[in-house]
């Protein structure tokens, strides 16, 4: 079985994110996705992306496994950022719920984009937010 | 500095977008589309999507402000082309791009934005009356 090799990304800059997509695409792409399946994982891998850089004190990175699991394999990106962090997880993942400008729908519209979504912030000292997303049915 | 271009045909501007948009990209475009409008008295906006392959909530939310500021200068948006695997993940993602009309292709946005320009004149004549 071949070993996974985790790759990542810098995020600084609005033109990194659009890099950041064309990579989850190709990587996506390579592993036989679906092309709905495609564009869930690129969607959701941009909505946190551009969070990052809204919120999350505007510099970040972004780390890419292909994990695999009972013979399935995956797509899991890891995105890291050292900004404020986020206080009340829950309000943050609610649909409408924005401190920006926004309309509140890139974390809530993430996790439902993909299969797991795991996230860990502390006021201060930042956020890494996990997805994976597995090749179906 | 980079553009996407809009081409003026007959009454209407149309923007094919080719390109995976940054951010600031999808700002100049919105800036531009309105400056068209009021430039060239457009009274219809036809936005081809058909190239883009992704459609996150920055570019619905553009995709809306275009249709909303030109709908305030008189000039009716459709949005065309939409992939139908970016329509099913704009679903998922929680996007109703409220406000925004779509059509499955070039032609029938055409159709659609003939149709509403006359029946606005329609309804304009009959106001003066
Ligand atoms: N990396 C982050 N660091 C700190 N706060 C964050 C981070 N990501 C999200 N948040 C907080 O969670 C809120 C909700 O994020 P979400 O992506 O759902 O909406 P938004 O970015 O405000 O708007 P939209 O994504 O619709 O443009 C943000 O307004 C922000 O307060
Ligand atoms: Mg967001």
């Amino acid at each position: 079985m071949p070993l996974s090799v985790t790759e990542s990304l810098a995020l600084r800059s609005s033109e990194d994110v659009v890099r950041m997509r064309q990579w989850v695409r190709a990587r996506a792409v390579g592993i036989g996705f679906s092309l709905v399946d495609q564009t869930k994982i690129v969607t959701a891998a941009s909505e946190l992306g551009r969070n990052i850089l809204e919120h999350g004190g505007g510099e970040g990175h972004v780390y890419l496994d292909l994990p695999t699991h009972n013979s399935k394999i995956g797509i899991q990106l890891t995105f890291e950022d050292k900004g404020p962090g986020i206080a009340d997880i829950e309000q943050a993942l609610k649909d409408g719920f924005t401190t920006g400008g926004g309309l509140g729908l890139g974390l809530g519209g993430a996790r439902r984009l993909v299969n797991q979504f795991e996230i860990a912030s502390r006021p201060g000292e930042g956020t890494r937010i996990t997805i994976t997303r597995w090749k179906g049915p | 500095m980079e553009r996407i271009p809009i081409l003026k045909m007959g009454g209407f501007l149309l923007i094919t977008i080719q390109v995976d948009m940054h951010d600031r990209l999808a700002m100049t475009l919105q800036n531009d589309v309105t400056d068209m409008i009021v430039k060239t008295r457009a009274r219809g906006v036809m936005i081809d999507i058909s190239m883009l392959d992704m459609v996150d909530s920055f570019i619905g939310r553009m995709l809306g402000s275009i249709a909303s500021m030109s709908r305030i200068l008189d000039a009716e948006t459709v949005v065309v082309g939409m992939q139908p695997a970016v329509a099913i993940t704009l679903v998922e993602l929680g996007l109703s791009l409220t406000g925004v009309r779509t059509a499955l292709n070039v032609d029938k946005g055409m159709e659609l934005l003939r149709s509403s320009i006359e029946r606005k004149e329609a309804n304009g004549a009959f106001v003066r009356d």
